[in-house]
């Protein structure tokens, strides 16, 4: 069984301090969701919402249609994977899995049957005798999973639960918990500050700053399309520039920059003389002047080797390193730091978005 | 013996020839001179008879079983079997004692739990003060204050009678509550640091968790909180089991007229009955049977001494 979670109007206040603000959004069952955004963006708080530790200051919580008001975390068709995991140290690997079935009361026989069974779809069929101390960070992450799945909850709630492990560990439970997520079929919400994790595992991502959703769409509306600045250069590598729009049209606008009028895309149908941004994405810059314009010349101040491409680095309208661009060895053979280069981009892939927040890094 | 050696060795270089002598000095010169030597001194004095002091050292001087024989059995001519008049007083103390420890196991471990787990901070902080606060004024005094609230005219039965809820005063000291209140009261704080001390390292995501996965209440402390506290637990009843077996005061000024405590038999041995080798052997009874009560009911809920120790 999965059910969809629907967030009418949520608003969460800690005193004067929104922690979230007005949150309008509907998970399909069965999907994966993820809640993307810097720490202290509200993230966790609309987990802790979810999952009944915390009672809305204003609106609804909705699970499979049912207003969750007022029912306790223990009574909810929920179950909250914690970032530390918070396993029962004093218990074995299948009695940390079997706890909630302990809890409805299920006998023994059955709840260890059930055990085996989970440890068999994280496999570690073998490793219900041990105490959780006794386990990789790896193993352990799974078994959280598996006590959280015993229960057969219709919505399983992930606080940024792989931050603990190293790159290739959580690059591969990326891949698994994506797998275990198709495999079960309920509904995932998945909190993250990770946006390599984001775009991965989920079917659609919400963007958070500040207790606001900025845009909630699948991986490649998100990069392809972001809706605000924040988005722009919070999700992924982006070139911004800022200027006034010298002219505009249903499909582009070109923004006047410290190198000239360089065009993108106008989805956010900006006007002559309003203030905007243009985001140009590190992959679509290519070295040279191109046939279309759209070009810029400036200083480089570094390139980078890592393997498979160098990144170049540009100096910005103040003579910072701020423009950052790949390309391939053989063609990064002909730059060098304290030359100018020339590039140049397709205007159909940049955009031009209204003046407005940055992501800090 | 290497390994013991290569410690001393470890711990001069680290802490200097001067301060390791002195540690070293001090910590066996409290043991062997404040603590075993006074022991074994009154161990000795248990098996010995009675003598006055010009007898002492000569041939009548010699060991016996005698004051060991008269707990168990009483004088020669005794007409019952045991000397049941001592037996019993020293089963229902020990009895008494753990009837006080699980009182106060019972009334420290939600003030603990709620002290770590729930408030936090200068909340928990103010808490802990005023916990601690009474313990300035002095166990006699504490005892007398008590007195005066369980007596039949005091404070307690003052309320009770005139709220209707009992036709007379009660007689507390009588029915040995005072007493029991008072120790629970006295060794409190003996409960409350340990059993504070292990559940605040308890992270309360995993309380979280249990919740979350459909626990009732009472099945996190079961499963969850208590296993954890577990080793506080055992070390916060052991001190109290201890010291209210072994306290005088409280049953000297709380306890009623017929029921006897048996360290004050102990202390009518030395003081009224003059004879100490008799309260010699008693108080090594007492000793012993709570060293062999506390290690069973440790080897029962399956806790070490290690782990106490933490």
């Amino acid at each position: 069984m999965s059910a969809d979670v629907e967030l009418d109007h949520l608003t969460i206040r800690f005193g004067n301090f929104v922690a979230l603000q007005d949150a309008n959004l509907r998970i399909p069952a069965g999907s994966f969701f993820s809640f993307l955004g810097p720490s202290g963006c509200g993230k966790t708080t609309i987990l802790r919402a979810i999952s009944g530790f915390l009672d809305p200051s204003e609106g609804h919580v909705r699970i499979g249609g049912e207003d969750m008001a007022g029912i306790p975390p223990n009574n909810r068709p929920t179950a909250l994977i914690f970032q530390n995991l918070a396993l029962f140290p004093l218990m074995k690997v299948w009695e940390n899995i079997a706890f909630g079935l302990e809890v409805r009361r299920v006998p023994k026989a059955q709840r260890r049957e059930r055990a085996q069974e989970l440890l068999e779809l994280i496999a570690l069929p073998n490793q219900g005798e041990k105490l959780v101390s006794e386990l990789s960070g790896g193993q352990r992450q799974r078994v959280a999973i598996a006590r959280a799945l015993a229960v057969e909850p219709e919505v399983l709630l992930l606080d940024e639960p792989l931050s603990a492990l190293d790159l290739k560990l959580r690059q591969h439970m990326r891949t698994e918990l994506r797998a275990i997520q198709q495999r079960v079929g309920i509904t995932f919400i998945y909190i993250t500050h990770d946006q390599g994790e984001a775009l991965i595992m989920s079917d659609q991502i919400a963007v958070m700053s500040q207790g606001v959703i900025q845009q909630i769409g699948s991986g490649p509306e998100i990069y392809e399309n972001p809706k605000t600045p924040f988005v722009a250069s919070f999700v992924g590598e982006n070139n911004a520039f800022t200027g006034r729009v010298a002219s505009a049209d249903a499909n582009h606008a070109a923004v006047e920059t410290h190198f000239g009028a360089l065009r993108g895309r106008n989805s956010a149908g900006l006007k002559t003389g309003d203030q905007a941004i243009l985001f140009v994405r590190p992959e679509i810059l290519q070295l040279g002047a191109g046939t279309q314009g759209n070009a810029l010349k400036s200083k480089v101040l570094a390139k980078e080797f890592e393997g498979f491409a160098s990144h170049i680095h540009l100096a910005n309208s103040q003579g910072e390193r701020h423009i950052s661009f790949s390309t391939s060895q053989e063609e990064a053979l002909n730059i060098s730091p304290g030359e100018e280069a020339t590039v140049h981009f397709s205007p159909d892939r940049a955009i031009a978005l209204p003046l407005g927040e940055l992501a800090h890094e | 013996m290497s390994k013991v050696s290569d410690f001393f060795a470890e711990f001069v270089r680290r802490n200097g020839a001067t301060i390791s002598v002195y540690l070293f000095t001090a910590v066996i010169f409290w043991i062997a001179v404040l603590i075993v030597l006074p022991q074994l001194y009154m161990l000795d004095f248990s098996f010995r008879f009675n003598l006055p002091p010009s007898k002492i050292g000569t041939e009548e001087d010699v060991h016996t079983l005698k004051n060991y024989k008269y707990l168990l059995f009483g004088a020669e001519g005794n007409p019952n079997a045991f000397n049941w008049l001592h037996l019993e007083v020293f089963f229902r103390t020990i009895w008494a004692a753990v009837l006080v420890t699980i009182l106060n196991l019972v009334i420290c471990y939600p003030v603990a739990y709620y002290m770590t787990q729930v408030i936090s901070g200068g909340k928990a902080r103010i808490f802990i003060l005023c916990l601690i606060l009474p313990f300035w004024i002095n166990e006699i005094l504490r005892a007398f204050a008590f007195r005066i609230l369980f007596g039949l005219n005091g404070p307690i039965n003052f309320a009770l009678v005139h709220l209707g809820i009992v036709p007379e005063p009660v007689e507390f000291i009588k029915a040995d509550i005072a007493l029991y209140t008072g120790l629970a009261y006295a060794y409190m704080l003996l409960m409350i640091f340990p059993l504070y001390n292990a559940i605040e390292s308890l992270d309360h995501n995993q309380i979280d968790a249990a919740r979350d996965l459909g626990s009732p209440w009472w099945r996190i402390h079961w499963r969850v909180v208590i296993p954890h506290a577990k080793p506080g637990i055992a070390s916060g009843c052991t001190m109290v089991f201890m010291l209210t077996a072994g306290a005088l005061a409280a049953p000297q000024i709380l306890g009623g007229p017929s029921s006897l405590w048996f360290t004050q038999v102990i202390y009518q041995w030395f003081y009224t009955g003059g004879n100490w080798p008799q309260g010699a052997a008693y108080a090594f009874v007492l000793l012993t049977a709570c060293i062999v009560f506390v290690l069973t009911m440790m080897r029962i809920f399956r806790v070490s001494l290690g782990e106490i120790a933490k």
